[in-house]
């Protein structure tokens, strides 16, 4: 069986030229096949086989059933663990389905496993998981490459056609970047789209559920299914979901693209700047009118970002503290020790690093110095893309600066592991859509990816270009 | 220098989070090379900004004021490292 798309299995599916079983086994041989990469968190054949036969018994017709499905460990999830690939939730079994897991289920979608991440989605490269690197399956043998982060597992799941798709969260990039690095299609769609609920908080003004996917007609699909309002996440939008699938439509003719100035940066490669020129030159093509624009305020987007996330981070994550799920140290003399222990224990290096500067930044006296600057920055890179778009109608731009490095490579010096997110945090910032997609490659085969960024709500449009964009290059 | 040793047990302290000497080190030189590269931000004029703490450009739903007794007791306290007769269990804090 070689790589097929969702689109493809679903009616393979209908048409009864294989069955939800045949379908699902094939998947779960890959699976135990590429077990080296890590990929998963949590993988039980069982669980699948269950969830199998429970599918059979089930005469009701549902949109993805059947579908192999991985989720970012991140979700809560009823029928596996949940750990944020973090020590401190190691044997934490969520009592509650999330909004995105349950809409997926509700769909009669299949979960072959929960995928690896960056602790409580704090990186870029997948190697801050208590449970190991996972590989970029696009490595060569004995150079192994990061596939991306935070969503690196979900990412290598799709490249390694070990699912059909999967989700995936984005703060800062977490979906596009990874997508980018192992050569998959990613969107982040506009904050609000998807409920929050039952997603482990990172940074609450920016966290955004998202899909992996082979293509982009498959994202749209996908998407649809996990978008809606949901009351018990208070910035959830009460926004109509259109069926992404049906409205594709790839004529962009008359259309307007803002390329950003600013994100022509010194030292980006040669190859990023090549292929986004020819992404812009295909669009001409396509009677799409080229537009230069100015973002002035990108620069200190990634200054801001790493404010605000850690802030947020650090009262997100004092719920953590030994009392109610979890990890609880075993020194645990007084109250205050048990909670001091068990976080020291049960965080990694870059999730204590984050907590500390987000406490620091909130403490008295730096308050208004640091976070409060930041907001208000925030709020200026926010109405740079809404001038913007009075003139355009989206936004082309690379994804990363890169294409996937070796692992461990960027491991010891924060700052330069950050930038990785140098195109992806303004969007984020500014609670837009986006999404990317793989668009030629470097000089050493590896993909690079071309992200395109829409009004609020506008992910149809960031579809259509997508798949347009997608066409001309296969 | 911004963080120095006694700032940084302070924050540590304030996080809950225990630090030995050798951690310590590391992120006193982590913050503050951090603290410096976002100093940038000074350059902003932000004067008469209001600070954007919600980018969410929805109204925010109102929702009937009906209260819900979803008696979870025994799922809440499904998880947790410790507990007894219903409630969560913590070392002694009172003598």
């Amino acid at each position: 069986m070689s790589k097929s798309s969702l689109k493809q299995t679903l009616k393979d599916l209908e048409t009864k030229k294989i069955s939800i079983r045949e379908l699902n086994q094939e998947y779960l041989k890959r699976i135990k096949e590429k077990e080296n990469l890590n990929v998963f968190i949590h993988f039980s054949e069982e669980n699948v086989l269950k969830q199998i036969d429970n599918l059979e018994k089930d005469n009701s017709a549902k949109k993805l059933k059947g579908i192999p499905i991985a989720i970012k460990d991140l979700f809560c999830t009823k029928s596996m663990p949940t750990t944020a690939a973090s020590k401190i939730l190691e044997n934490f079994n969520p009592t509650y389905e999330s909004f995105v897991t349950q809409k997926l289920l509700d769909e009669g979608s299949i979960f072959v496993g929960k995928t690896n991440l960056d602790e409580f989605a704090m990186g870029s490269a997948t190697n801050t998981s208590f449970f190991g690197n996972t590989i970029n399956p696009l490595s060569k043998e004995n150079e192994p490459l990061a596939p991306g982060g935070s969503s690196g597992g979900s990412a290598a799941a799709v490249a390694a056609d070990l699912c059909l798709g999967a989700t995936g969260t984005d703060t800062g990039g977490s979906i596009r970047q990874p997508a980018s690095f192992c050569g998959v299609v990613g969107i982040k769609p506009t904050y609000g789209l998807c409920s929050r609920w039952g997603i482990a908080a990172f940074a609450s003004s920016l966290d955004q559920a998202g899909i992996f996917s082979h293509n982009v007609e498959d994202a749209s699909i996908l998407l649809q299914s996990i978008a809606g309002f949901d009351q018990r996440d208070s910035t959830s939008a009460k926004v109509d979901i259109p069926n992404y699938f049906e409205n594709l439509d790839d004529d962009l003719n008359g259309k307007t693209v803002g390329i950003p100035k600013e994100y022509s940066i010194d030292g980006t490669p040669m190859e990023i700047s090549q292929i986004w020129e020819d992404a812009i030159k295909v669009l001409e093509k396509k009677g799409v009118k080229i537009k230069n624009i100015s973002l002035p305020h990108t620069k200190y987007a990634l200054p801001t970002y790493y404010i605000i996330a850690p802030a947020e981070a650090s009262s997100n994550l004092a719920r953590y503290d030994g009392v109610k799920y979890g990890f609880r140290s075993d020194e645990i003399n007084s109250l205050d020790e048990m909670y001091e222990n068990t976080r020291a224990q049960g965080f990694g290096r870059e999730v204590k690093r984050r907590i500390l500067i987000g406490t620091y930044v909130l403490s008295a006296g730096y308050y208004d110095a640091y976070y409060l600057k930041a907001q208000k920055v925030r709020k200026l890179i926010a109405d740079d893309f809404n001038k913007a778009f009075k003139e355009c109608d989206f936004i082309v731009t690379p994804t990363a600066p890169s294409a996937a490095f070796p692992l461990n490579e960027k491991q010891n010096d924060p700052i330069k592991m950050y930038l990785n997110d140098v195109f992806t945090v303004p969007a984020s910032l500014s609670g837009l859509p986006g999404i990317s997609i793989p668009y030629g490659k470097d000089k050493n085969n590896l993909p690079l990816g071309i992200q395109i960024l829409g009004k609020h709500f506008d992910e149809q449009q960031v579809f259509n270009v997508a798949q347009s964009l997608e066409r001309s290059y296969e | 220098m911004k963080i120095d040793k006694n700032t940084i047990n302070k924050i540590a302290r304030l996080s809950r989070i225990k630090l030995d000497d050798k951690e310590s080190e590391d992120y006193i030189n982590d913050l503050n090379s951090i603290l410096d590269w976002v100093e940038q931000l000074n350059e902003v004029n932000t004067e008469n900004v209001q600070p954007l703490s919600n980018i969410s450009s929805s109204i925010l739903p109102k929702r009937e004021d009906v209260s819900k007794d979803t008696n979870s007791s025994e799922e809440i306290l499904e998880n947790a490292p410790d507990k007894l007769e219903g409630f969560f269990a913590v070392p002694k804090v009172v003598e």
